[in-house]
């Protein structure tokens, strides 16, 4: 079966969707996910979905659940790149994505989880 | 009418047609309509010529009444063609309708003389005739509106684009002054064209300055609101300033919450906020 | 003149590739029909909820497509049917976050918004029926 590749950046795990996923691909890629960091101990996700031309409940919902499921397991994830098209669709459709970070581009992205690590280390010292 | 009347119309287009297009262009360039400035004799003898060939194709199916048929099409682009140049040119609605209308004159005269002393037949032939060129003829004209609102519209857009142009403060920070009525589709182009803007420039901070602004309704206000929410699912935060106190107060009687959308009283405000995001300070220079 | 169908297609959906499918083709159309992006991208994602709607609520059916073109305006209508257990209380399924599967809720209610016609019929035991149209 096909899966969208999951690349490992040092201490991140990066996923450039490029492709239309069909919905059992997208669940597939929610379990490798959260397989791959809890084995690899990653400090942070980064989905790359500027190639992504419709983002619907259902990716959303993925998406979202992502997030949750990588933060139960103490590392935060952060979509980035989203077209503005499908942006303005989602806020149309009524998701609210409340629990996702987002960031411009996979650079602005990977400093905004430096940035979250930074600052989670200085809460544990104090 | 009766359905089975066989109409002469078909065969004469095809037996006279180089008389009918001859008698035709006379009857447009005499027509007081007609635009010399606009259009040369060439350019009406080509498309009168080529109406006519696709009319006459159309025709020979003897279906003279039912432009929705397949076999119009070609002659109703063809038509859709000439109203959007006329369109774009700048002649009139009854300018581009006498295109069609003027072919009455050549063609009723020919049934006259077809039809001879059957009276009964000229009337039924020239109701066909009156019906069919008719409806080419509105067709024209509603071809014709319908260009010419496109035209209007996108004059609007791109005069939207100038008079609300996206400006970059700072290295990361964009701002969008807006001056002037907002109205529900000129704020949704401005809003489309600010977030293609932060994407394009990677710009984090966008600031929507509405100290112009002299009122905003309900569907503006969401406007805003949406393209804030928009704008943080890209991963860029906006900053509304300018907010007058009565435009506060109309958003509260409106229902309208602005919720966590960041806001400041003026776009200097704005930007200072934006700065101290950013880690940058500015300081005046000690001499 | 009104509304003529220039184009017409019928599509099976039955499975997760084809709402995949039905998502590409009906952004073919808008392509051809010069949609503005944002257009595009409201249209193919109504398609995608209604499509899965049909496939996983539905148990499965089939969307037509029609380009409509009357020179005057155009468009494209969508119709998605099946067969399958129907709505018994259309009011709520239109509610934004009422899902009977503890899903989101928002196929029915965002997909309203995102086009210009909307219309649904449903007969409990019969199957559901929705058309949306989206107008350049
Ligand atoms: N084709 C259908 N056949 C039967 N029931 C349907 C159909 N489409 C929708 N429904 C019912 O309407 C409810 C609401 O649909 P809607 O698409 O808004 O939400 P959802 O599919 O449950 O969740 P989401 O689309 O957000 O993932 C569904 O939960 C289902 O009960
Ligand atoms: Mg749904």
């Amino acid at each position: 079966m096909e899966k969208i590749p999951i690349i490992k950046m040092g201490d991140f795990l990066l996923v450039s969707i490029q492709v239309d996923m069909h919905d059992r691909l997208a669940m597939a890629l929610q379990d490798d996910l959260t397989i791959r960091v809890a084995k690899e101990r990653s400090k942070g996700v980064l989905i790359d979905i500027s190639s992504l031309d419709v983002v619907d409940s259902f990716i959303g919902r993925m998406l979202d659940n992502i997030a949750a499921m990588t933060r139960a397991l103490g590392t935060e994830t952060v979509v980035v790149g989203m077209q503005p098209a499908v942006a303005i669709t989602i806020v149309e459709l009524g998701l609210s994505l409340e629990n996702i970070y987002t960031a411009l581009n996979v650079d602005k992205g990977m400093a905004l989880l430096e940035a979250r690590m930074k600052a989670s280390v200085d809460e544990n010292d104090e | 009418m009766n359905d089975t009347f066989a109409s002469k119309i078909p065969a004469l287009l095809a037996k006279y047609e180089t008389d009918l297009l001859e008698e035709w262009i006379k009857a447009q360039l005499d027509a007081t309509t007609l635009r010399k400035d606009l259009l040369s004799s060439a350019d009406l003898r080509r498309s009168s010529d080529e109406f006519l060939s696709l009319l006459r194709r159309a025709a020979t199916t003897g279906n003279l009444l039912n432009l929705n048929a397949p076999e119009w099409l070609p002659v109703k682009d063809f038509l859709a063609g000439v109203s959007r140049s006329r369109a774009s040119q700048g002649f009139t609605p009854s300018e581009t309708a006498t295109f069609i209308f003027s072919f009455k004159q050549p063609l009723f005269t020919r049934l006259q003389e077809e039809c001879g002393s059957d009276s009964r037949a000229l009337a039924e032939e020239l109701w066909i005739a009156t019906t069919l060129l008719d409806r080419l003829g509105l067709f024209t004209a509603e071809t014709f509106l319908s260009s010419r609102e496109d035209i209007i519209k996108q004059q609007q857009l791109e005069m939207l684009e100038l008079s609300t142009p996206v400006v970059t403060l700072w290295n990361g920070i964009l701002a969008l002054p807006l001056i002037g009525t907002l109205d529900s589709s000129r704020t949704q182009v401005v809003m489309e064209n600010l977030l293609q803007t932060i994407v394009e420039t990677g710009s984090e901070y966008a600031i929507i300055d509405i100290t112009g602004v002299p009122t905003v309704d309900t569907l503006v206000a969401q406007h805003l609101l949406k393209t804030v929410s928009a704008a943080r699912l890209m991963g860029a935060q906006c900053i509304i300033s300018g907010i007058r106190p009565q435009i506060a107060q109309t958003m509260v009687h409106l229902g309208v919450a602005f919720g966590d959308v960041i806001t400041k009283a003026s776009l200097a405000d704005a930007l200072s906020y934006a700065f101290k995001q950013m880690g940058i300070t500015v300081l005046r220079k000690q001499n | 003149m009104m509304n003529n169908i220039v184009r017409r297609e019928v599509i099976p959906l039955l499975s997760d590739e084809d709402i995949v499918r039905a998502r590409k083709i009906v952004r073919d159309w808008t392509i051809s029909l010069k949609f503005s992006l944002v257009d595009q991208t409201k249209l193919v994602t109504a398609v995608s909820e209604l499509a899965r709607n049909t496939v996983e609520h539905g148990g499965g059916g089939s969307a037509l497509l029609e380009m409509l073109d009357d020179s005057i305006r155009r468009g494209i209508r969508l119709t998605f049917e099946d067969q399958g257990p129907g709505i018994a209380n259309i009011d709520q399924a239109m509610t934004d976050g009422y899902s009977s599967r503890g899903s989101l809720g928002l196929g029915l209610g965002g997909t309203k918004r995102l086009v210009n016609e909307f219309d649904l019929s449903s007969e409990p035991g019969k199957g559901t029926r929705v058309t949306i149209a989206r107008w350049k």
